[in-house]
């Protein structure tokens, strides 16, 4: 199998057994791939990997990534090295929400790196790592095209924008009461502008 | 600080109607002349002859290249049974600019209009729009918007009746700066590494799938529409020189009003920073320091310089007179991302959050640029820390002179010339820093915040 390819990852068969798209799930990749001519259905890797990463968890197993592939009619190096270039995809466990604090400059000359100080503050936890409960991981991230609404951050599918500590403090809590994990594929996004 | 207009500013071709409520839908957007575009060009013009207006308007690619757009077109390879794409780059991610976002979350059938009278001209049977993975919820939009057109028979088989058949599809990508750059989204499209190709050959002879493509970015191909609309030779007459049509313009930093702004291409730098209209000044009664005029990787210059050239003329919006000088005063368009910076801006710093960016943001092909960029941000990371020494500011510069023209994509370049402009505008900063071996840490929220309470 594919286990050469994953590194340190452990190669679970048993997960990967169990690793199936849910019905809407396999409708929308089915859907990509239509996108794109029979013989092309590579192309379909990057936003089918989205899907994925969404419906298994929040990350992108070794599991995943071989599942991935076996649908691709690709190998599964193709998947990971896609995988790992990537900056949306996750390769480890994440916290149920991933908050990506931009910090280029537009956001810097507009205080993203306070906004981080405080997140890292009320969260107890660094830039790159998750809470105990598993709710919140800390990201900082490259211009996210935001930079007249700076600072912000992205969690999933949503642009918070004119950050203020006041904004974190609500969104924080508006996640945790949700509880639920967030994805990039996400309908129900908002703007909280 | 209030100024009596001088130029004027009035014509919106792209933006005009983003304050109409529900003008992302198709219903709303077509009983404001939307599609009028497709009518025009699919029912009374040859392929060719949209080209040929896209050539006499002067349009230049609104991505940050400035090529012109009908030049590109025209050497769009087409042989027989071949398939040839047109793919839309919405990759935006050049820090500064967030222009195509606005355009496309606001008013999503503009491009899908371009998309198709584009598409039309080139000979197109599919498209594909590539948007940054991040804008997700962008891509969202838009598809509602492709599947109203379908639903109304702008898109797909035999098109208004006529025999252009024509089908669009979205594709997110991953999140790589790296794939705003044509050949690495065209990689990223097929589903691989977004490294860019060895060029030539280009992608108008052997492009998505190895066949002939055009790569154009959102605004550029929403400014077809009012081109087909009112003739390319109208077009042109907007604008000053080989700067014709409209710009969309992404203003962020200490400005009082950041936002997407639609200019005509030759108003000065002085009203689009200080009049109402536009950027409405700078926060807090500052004083304005240095503008990135047209993206991060395009060079910076400090306000006396932006404001008027060196020979004293007044700078205006054009892609001329912004590089006029050469990188010794001038500066470059470039997608229109416009960063000011008031006088508590700490250039070096800044500096450091641009290459940080492009060391995250190198794909690695190349060492120059994969190793260079890691080097000028450790370097810098050393200013900030307090621990540079005035030598080092004469190796920074050595680094970004062999990063510059020596890699396969612009990438080494975008990375090279804000070092370059920063140390050749702001050098005494660096050597400021590096004799008092002062620390660098400014809390710009504090400091904003409390001016402003």
């Amino acid at each position: 199998m594919s286990s050469q390819v994953h590194g340190a990852q452990k190669f679970d068969e048993a997960k990967r057994a169990a690793t199936i798209f849910s019905e809407d799930g396999m409708k929308t990749v089915q859907t990509i791939i239509s996108h794109y001519p029979p013989e092309k259905i590579k192309s379909a890797l990057l936003p089918v990997l989205h899907v994925a990463q969404a419906e298994f968890g929040g990350w992108l197993s070794p599991e995943t990534m071989d599942y991935v592939a076996s649908i691709l009619k690709i190998r599964p190096v193709e998947v990971f090295e896609v995988a790992s270039f990537y900056t949306m995809y996750n390769l480890k466990p994440m916290g149920k929400c991933v908050l990506e604090v931009c910090q280029t400059s537009s956001c810097w000359l507009n205080g993203a790196e306070d906004i981080v100080k405080y997140i890292e503050k009320k969260l107890s936890i660094k830039v790159g790592e998750t809470t105990k409960d598993g709710m919140f991981s800390l990201k900082v991230a490259e211009c996210l095209g935001s930079c007249g609404t700076a600072p912000m951050l992205q969690c999933g599918a949503s642009y918070h924008e004119n950050l203020t500590y006041e904004k974190v403090d609500t969104l924080l809590e508006n996640y945790r009461a949700e509880g639920k994990l967030k994805s990039y594929t996400d309908l129900d996004y908002k703007n909280t502008l | 600080m209030q100024r009596v207009k001088e130029f004027n500013m009035g014509r919106k071709l792209l933006i005009h109607n983003d304050h109409i409520p529900n003008i992302h839908t198709l219903e709303v957007y077509r009983a404001n002349g939307g599609y009028a575009s497709v009518e025009k060009a699919l029912k009374t013009m040859q392929p060719d002859q949209v080209t040929d207006e896209v050539k006499k308007s002067g349009l230049r690619g609104r991505g940050g290249a400035g090529f012109p757009t009908g030049l590109k077109w025209s050497f769009l390879a087409k042989p027989e049974g071949v398939e040839r794409y047109l793919v839309c780059n919405a990759d935006e991610s050049e820090p500064g600019t967030f222009k195509d976002r606005y355009l496309m979350e606001k008013i999503p059938h503009a491009l899908i209009e371009g998309m198709i009278t584009s598409s039309y001209a080139l000979g197109a049977k599919t498209s594909y729009i590539y948007i940054r993975g991040e804008y997700f919820y962008v891509a969202r939009i838009v598809e509602a918007a492709i599947a109203e057109a379908y639903a109304a028979g702008l898109l797909g088989k035999n098109i208004l009746g006529t025999d252009f058949s024509h089908d669009c599809y979205i594709q997110v990508g991953g999140g790589a700066y790296i794939c705003g750059e044509e050949t690495a989204l065209l990689e990223s499209l097929e589903g691989k590494r977004g490294n860019p190709r060895i060029k030539p050959p280009f992608p108008a002879v052997a492009g998505l799938w190895g066949c002939p493509t055009v790569v154009n970015n959102v605004e550029t191909i929403a400014a077809v529409v009012p081109i087909v609309n009112m003739g390319g030779e109208e077009y042109a007459k907007i604008g000053v020189g080989k700067s014709t049509g409209t710009k969309l313009i992404s203003a962020s930093g200490h400005i009082n009003k950041p936002g997407v702004y639609e200019i005509e291409l030759g108003i000065t730098v002085e009203d689009f920073i200080y009049s109402d209209e536009y950027c409405g000044g700078i926060r807090n009664g500052k004083k304005l320091k240095a503008v990135v005029a047209g993206g991060s990787s395009v060079p910076i210059l400090p306000a006396e310089l932006i404001l008027k050239t060196a020979k004293g003329e007044p700078r205006l919006m054009t892609y001329e007179s912004l590089a006029d000088g050469g990188f010794q005063s001038g500066t470059m368009l470039g997608s229109g991302g416009f960063i000011a910076m008031d006088e508590d801006t700490s250039i070096v710093k800044n500096l450091f959050t641009f290459a940080r960016f492009y060391h995250h943001e190198s794909c690695g092909q190349c060492s120059p640029c994969r190793e260079g960029t890691g080097w000028m941000e450790k370097i810098l990371q050393k200013f900030l820390n307090g621990t540079a020494n005035e030598s080092d500011v004469e190796l920074l510069w050595d680094i970004q002179s062999k990063i510059e023209g020596k890699t396969i994509c612009p990438l080494g370049e975008a990375a090279a010339w804000p070092v370059a402009a920063a140390i050749r505008h702001f050098k005494h900063e660096f050597i400021e820093i590096a004799q008092k071996k002062k620390f660098v840490d400014i809390s710009h929220y504090d400091r904003l915040n409390l001016v402003r309470a």
